[in-house]
């Protein structure tokens, strides 16, 4: 009856989840979602708390107080733009979480109460996989956008030889493990291993791939949370941990299809390697044909359009130019011009970057629009103007089949009548190849900071 | 290995909701989505409450505690944060 109790509590609060997953599908009812799954999680942990398990109070208490604390004002304190390094964080958090308890579960149900089955070891032996990986991945991805380590992908001779053989070194003592539960110190040679294959799987993602590695660990920490959900026979945790598993791996395959990549390609890091021939190119595409024009200039060009489409990339993040933008398209919208934005699927470090940063500047999310719907408008676009983005407004993902973005769906931005691109140098982007877009006939180029160019703009605007 | 099969069977059946729910969020939701989702992850709390407050072993207690932090981290930081995320979003 008891047990029942708490069991039926379970299932209302994975209903809660659900619904508040459902309710994530639409702005208005997002919040109210949000505030579901909450409620779902208060209940299952007060209802855990009255489980006969529990002797002591004291060391949940302390538990709860500090990682609520910690949690509390890292929340309050992240700035939008560093919403991809926030999400990495508590990815590691969650999968670290599991890893432990699965651990735990160990100790107590092997080597104190003597007992163990298959499904136990088998699922104790994935969740300490999946889990130091996803613990040890999420705070490498967390370093690499923080840019406490380098931001560009690292890469060794023999690298996928090292990285497959990790890989099966930790599926070889997971199978140990699963054979031998009771050896003493085995799931801790396990978790070690799993954690050095997590930082080399990390390790050679870059950059603009980022989007792809925060979805694939927020997938594994479900995961993780699943695989602890059959460690403990808890359904509460496998429905849940399902859920955001099947959440990640959505997000990963979106984010694949964006950059028209395999996961594998991905996951090597394996964009832009071929460097050396795409400089030669550069010269020749470039040479004598980018023109740079004048905040004033630009201006005129804004003066007689009717119609600008606005297209924010990475840079725009970089140099929190969100604010400047949103006062920019109201002053061209005062002026009688319709203004609409157009958000690349990768653009940013992490699935819909872009499209918080623009909500935290106020900007009404029925004028951000996807790429299926805004591409087939350019044609009928007076000015695109390009902030801080670069490959995926490159027209070489269309004509080049031999471009590292070949097949990549690409803002079709060199189909509207002016483009003015906001960029600091020529430099190349993640895929490390020249950009035709920038030599185009109707291009622009205003080299200088996101945010600084955007100032200058509305400055010459209100002059003219 | 009959509970094996009741949980593999729930397993599978959460990952189709999971699925069909998912594929429905528009892509400007989608941060908020991986923070929303990534707090409700977190629900591994529950077994690190258990672990902690059962006291079997020194070291139990330990890893449990810590376990509770993580996870408390991961449940509140990710609520909140998405909260915060999902209030900036306002219509015309």
């Amino acid at each position: 009856m008891y047990n029942a109790l708490i069991n039926l509590s379970y299932l209302i609060a994975s209903a809660l989840f659900i619904f508040g997953l459902k309710g994530l599908t639409h702005p208005r009812t997002a919040i109210r979602g949000n505030i579901l799954g909450a409620i779902g999680m208060l209940l299952a942990v007060v209802v855990t708390l009255i489980d006969r398990q529990i002797v002591g109070f004291e060391v949940i208490l302390a538990g709860l107080i500090v990682g609520s604390a910690v949690g509390v004002i890292l929340a309050v304190k992240i700035q939008m733009a560093a919403m991809p390094q926030m999400v990495a964080l508590l990815n590691g958090f969650g999968g670290g979480a599991s890893t432990l308890v699965a651990g735990a579960a160990l100790i107590e149900t092997v080597h104190v109460r003597g007992i163990s089955n298959a499904q136990f070891s088998i699922a104790t032996a994935a969740s300490g996989i999946i889990g130091a990986v996803t613990f040890w991945g999420s705070l490498v991805a967390f370093a690499k956008l923080q840019e406490i380590l380098s931001g560009r992908p690292v890469h060794f001779p023999g690298q996928l030889l090292v990285n497959g053989l990790t890989g099966l070194i930790a599926i070889v003592v997971g199978a140990w493990l699963v054979f031998t539960p009771d050896v003493m110190g085995l799931y801790w040679i396990l978790v070690v291993i799993s954690s050095i294959l997590g930082i080399l799987l990390v390790i050679p993602i870059g950059g603009a791939d980022m989007p792809v590695a925060i979805a694939l660990l927020n997938a594994y920490s479900g995961m993780a949370a699943a695989a602890t959900g059959f460690v403990l026979n808890n359904n509460v945790l496998i429905i849940t941990g399902s859920l955001v598993g099947a959440s990640g791996i959505i997000l990963t395959q979106i984010m694949c299809r964006a950059m028209n990549r395999s996961l594998f390609n991905v996951l090597m890091g394996a964009v832009g390697t071929g460097a050396g021939e795409g400089r030669l190119k550069e010269e020749a595409i470039y040479a004598g044909k980018v023109k740079s024009a004048s905040p004033e200039e630009i201006a005129m060009l804004f003066d007689s359009a009717r119609r600008v489409v606005i297209v924010p990339g990475y840079g725009m993040a970089v140099s929190q130019a969100q604010h400047a933008v949103r006062d920019l398209a109201n002053l061209l919208e005062s002026r009688g011009i319709e203004v609409e934005f157009a958000i690349h699927p990768v653009a940013g470090r992490m699935p819909g970057h872009m499209n918080v940063l623009l909500a935290e500047a106020n900007i009404p999310y029925e004028k951000l629009k996807e790429l299926d719907v805004i591409n087939p408008t350019f044609e009928q676009t007076d000015v695109a103007l390009v902030i801080g983005a670069n490959d995926t407004v490159n027209p070489l993902a269309r004509t080049d089949s031999s471009s590292p973005i070949a097949g990549m769906p690409i803002l079709n931005v060199d189909k509207a009548r002016s483009v003015v691109v906001i960029k600091r140098s020529l430099s190349p982007g993640f895929a490390g190849i020249p950009n035709p877009l920038f030599a185009g006939d109707n291009t622009l180029m205003l080299f200088e900071d996101g945010k600084k160019a955007i100032l200058d703009l509305i400055a010459a605007l209100k002059e003219s | 290995m009959e509970t094996l099969v009741v949980a593999l069977t729930i397993f599978v059946l959460a990952i189709f909701v999971g699925f069909e729910i998912i594929t429905k969020v528009p892509p400007i939701l989608h941060t908020p989505l991986m923070s929303g989702s990534n707090a409700i992850s977190g629900i591994t709390l529950i077994g690190a409450i258990l672990s902690a407050g059962a006291k079997l072993t020194l070291l139990t207690t330990i890893l449990g505690f810590i376990a509770v932090v993580f996870a408390t981290i991961n449940v509140v930081g990710g609520f909140l944060v998405t909260h915060r995320m999902l209030k900036m979003f306002k219509r015309k």
